[in-house]
């Protein structure tokens, strides 16, 4: 016997291995012309992975405070053998999977893939998105330079406008009435412990339930299958389907080296709460439709304040977007068109307002 | 009874009118006498004579509470022309110039009574005019000369901090040169009138008017202002030592300072000029058009070998912190980390300046102290640059690298797929 099946028969003996992978080899992925989309969410989760294991490197030398953040960033960057691979790597694989998760978001709006009975897959996939941009909004701190400042003092403002609530959720965000080392502190905590926490337990539910109901199949194909059972076409999940995945975990395991390589990670100015905010001061670009939309938003609406209306509006947009799947039908073959219409506002909406805050003086 | 009632009724209601109607006229003339009756005419009057409302509204004077009859005598409170400019009232009419220094210091020589407005507010200035150019040809008979009011306006007179003001630092240039740069006006008088001009090319003119820097020297920093005067021969390096004090301590040490004493030449202003002074440039000590040694010293001569010394230092350490300025730029829009370099050049930069400074030493040992610190500094922000330049070259290597072994990776993995498969 070799030594890989030995290995294999004494984990199995010992807590029935072969039993625990059996749902990954019956687990199959409907073949079609879409089937692409389906590598998303791999790869959002490779890339959390990803932000994992730098995350934990940089904490090797990373010194949350005031006086020390900015210093220790600098030292990771200058100093630390390959520091400045991991941080870098760490901030472009932010950006990616924040955007790899918008991607698989829509891919499965567009695919119908949250219709019953993966509705809780799809609100927990929305609540793992807006974590992944409350890690964007916390990491983006912590090197304490000038912009990451004057972007979370704007951002936790936006904060305070929420009626009755937002004035403390503000102090609590920030530690105080103002940005100081207190909120860095904080928001170290809520990135490395809070968030990760609430985080993981999200991830297990998404892929428990990933794993439970299988993969979606669109529904024009769903009907016609379901027709004629010699037309489906499926590939093994494992390993035909895992193999390409770790093909696509490979090639965004290279983007991300050339990004790193070629374009580190800017560490910027160190920030000086006494120096008024630099000229045309903008969030990071995932915020950038929320914030553009709030800068369009006349000051006064009716009675009233633009900005709150604003705030609410989005409050009100995210919670129905958590919910869009009960809106939605349980026969595939008689989908709601007008989700899809709003699916494809939704997208022209968020990139559209992110390419004119980005143009934007 | 009931008719009784309303006649008391009534007569109480007309009462009450007559007597608010009463209150109302009272109010009227009261104010009426709070404001400047002369004003009524002399606002509606052309010039010379005329003197707007808003325009007097905008002195300190009027501001402080003081009236025309504060200068000019008479009663201001009067609507009728003939008292409030009765001589009776001390009415003085149009103030002769030859009395306005002596008017003006009536009030702005008395530290008790201008206490009660600013009591920060100096009061030497009329004693100071005395000793001015202007003051003692004036005492002489000559009226053309400044008095009070030529530089500091009348009837609309501000405070100097006001940046409106004649005589705010950014305005006296303009002031001065209002009869200064006017060649007719000043003609018979011995001195020449491209002071404004030469000035404007200044650089202490580009930091003052262009940059707004208030600590730029303006007119009245170098001669003074109520005692205004030229600076003298043998004092020109006291005055710019106010500002330039390095420098001025380093030349009351150099040789060039006893040499310029004994052939009584104006320190500073030899190299430097006065009104026109230049941004200075390390080609002062060349031999091209901007030369100044030159224009004294002898090719060939010691001096000249020291220039010659001096100038090179120099140039080696601009040329060396423009090279590492280079590099690092280069680096850093490559992404390296080099702030710690680029802070580093600041200290080069620093050193550069003190040898500039040094220069007014006219040492060669001095200044080559200060040029070998600024080249250890710049050298040591050259090899940073350097060494992240290669750091980026080898990234990029080991990102070439990377992306094979990748590129292999995935091309087994689609063959052992396409094995797996078939």
């Amino acid at each position: 016997m070799s030594p890989l099946r030995n290995v294999r028969s004494w984990l199995d003996q010992r807590f029935g291995w072969d039993d625990l992978i059996a749902p990954l080899r019956k687990k199959t992925v409907p073949l079609h012309r879409l089937s692409y989309w389906y590598f998303l969410g791999g790869i959002t989760l490779f890339l959390f992975v990803i932000q994992v294991l730098t995350g934990i490197l940089l904490l090797l030398y990373y010194r949350p405070g005031a006086n020390e953040a900015f210093e220790s960033v600098q030292y990771i960057m200058t100093r630390v053998q390959f520091g400045w691979l991991i941080r870098s790597i760490h901030s472009w694989s932010a950006n990616l999977m924040i955007f790899t998760a918008f991607a698989h978001m829509f891919s499965v709006l567009f695919l119908k893939a949250y219709r019953k009975p993966r509705e809780l897959t799809w609100v927990s996939g929305v609540l793992l998105l807006f974590l992944v941009m409350g890690f964007g909004f916390s990491g983006y701190l912590l090197p304490w330079n000038t912009l990451a400042f004057f972007a979370t003092k704007v951002g936790t403002e936006i904060t305070g406008q929420v009626p009755i609530i937002g004035k403390p959720m503000m102090i609590f965000l920030r530690g105080g009435e103002e940005v100081t080392g207190a909120t860095l502190t904080r928001f170290f905590g809520f990135h490395v412990a809070v968030l990760p926490g609430i985080a993981t337990v999200l991830l297990l539910l998404h892929l428990l339930l990933v794993q439970r109901l299988g993969i979606s199949i669109p529904p024009k194909l769903e009907v016609q299958w379901t027709a004629n059972p010699s037309a489906k076409r499926e590939m093994k999940f494992f390993p035909n389907f895992l193999l390409r995945e770790l093909m696509a975990w490979y090639v965004a395991l290279g983007v991300l080296g050339v990004l790193a390589a070629v374009f580190p990670w800017n560490l910027g100015v160190k920030a000086d709460p006494f120096v008024p905010a630099p000229a045309g001061i903008k969030p990071e670009w995932y915020f950038l439709f929320m914030f553009q939309t709030l800068k369009l938003i006349p000051p006064k609406v009716w009675f009233i304040d633009g900005e709150i209306l604003g705030v609410l509006a989005f409050g009100l947009v995210g919670l129905l977007w958590i919910l869009l799947p009960f809106f939605e039908s349980d026969q595939p073959s008689r989908t709601k068109r007008w989700i899809t219409g709003l699916a494809v506002f939704a997208l022209a909406y968020v990139a559209g307002m992110s390419v004119y805050g980005h143009l934007a003086k | 009874m009931a008719i009784l009632q309303n006649k008391c009724w009534l007569f109480s209601a007309v009462r009450q009118v007559g007597l608010a109607g009463f209150v109302v006229l009272a109010a009227c003339l009261g104010f009426g006498q709070t404001t400047n009756s002369c004003l009524d005419c002399h606002s509606a009057l052309p010039d010379p004579l005329g003197v707007s409302q808003e325009k007097f509204s905008q002195d300190i004077h009027a501001q402080k509470g003081l009236t025309c009859a504060s200068c000019h005598g008479g009663d201001a409170t009067s609507d009728d022309p003939d008292k409030a400019m009765s001589r009776k009232a001390g009415w003085k009419g149009k103030i002769d110039r030859k009395q306005i220094p002596q008017l003006c210091g009536s009030c702005h020589s008395d530290p008790a009574y201008i206490r009660q407005f600013n009591p920060s507010l100096r009061t030497d200035q009329l004693g100071q005019y005395r000793t001015s150019v202007h003051g003692k040809r004036f005492a002489a008979g000559d009226t053309k000369v400044a008095v009070c009011t030529d530089c500091h306006s009348v009837h609309d007179l501000r405070a100097p901090s006001d940046p409106r003001s004649t005589v705010n630092p950014v305005n006296v240039a303009n002031t001065c040169s209002r009869c200064h740069a006017d060649a007719s006006y000043m003609k018979g008088y011995p001195i020449p009138t491209d002071q404004f001009a030469k000035y404007s090319t200044s650089v202490h003119h580009q930091a003052l008017a262009v940059r707004g820097d208030l600590s730029a020297p303006t007119c009245t920093t170098c001669h003074g202002n109520h005692g205004a005067a030229p600076p003298g021969v043998d004092k020109v390096q006291n005055v710019c030592s106010n500002c330039h004090a390095f420098q001025a301590q380093m030349y009351e040490k150099s040789t060039h300072k006893k040499a310029f004493d004994a052939a009584s030449l104006p320190g500073c202003v030899v190299c430097h000029g006065n009104h026109g002074i230049g941004h200075p440039s390390d080609a002062y000590l060349g031999t091209g058009p901007e030369a100044v040694c030159m224009r004294c010293h002898t090719p060939g001569d010691r001096c000249d070998q020291a220039r010659v010394g001096l100038q090179g230092g120099l140039s080696r350490l601009d040329e060396a912190i423009k090279g590492a300025d280079q590099i690092l730029r280069v680096a850093e829009s490559s992404g390296m980390e080099v702030s710690e370099a680029r802070l580093g050049q600041d200290q080069a930069r620093d050193s550069l300046t003190k040898a500039r400074v040094t220069i007014h030493s006219f040492r060669t040992d001095l200044v080559d102290q200060d040029i070998q610190a600024g080249l250890k500094i710049a050298s040591k922000n050259l090899q940073a640059g350097k060494g992240a330049m290669v750091e980026r070259n080898q990234r990029r290597v080991g990102l070439g690298i990377s992306l094979i072994a990748i590129g292999i990776v995935l091309v087994g993995l689609r063959l052992y797929i396409k094995k797996i498969e078939s």
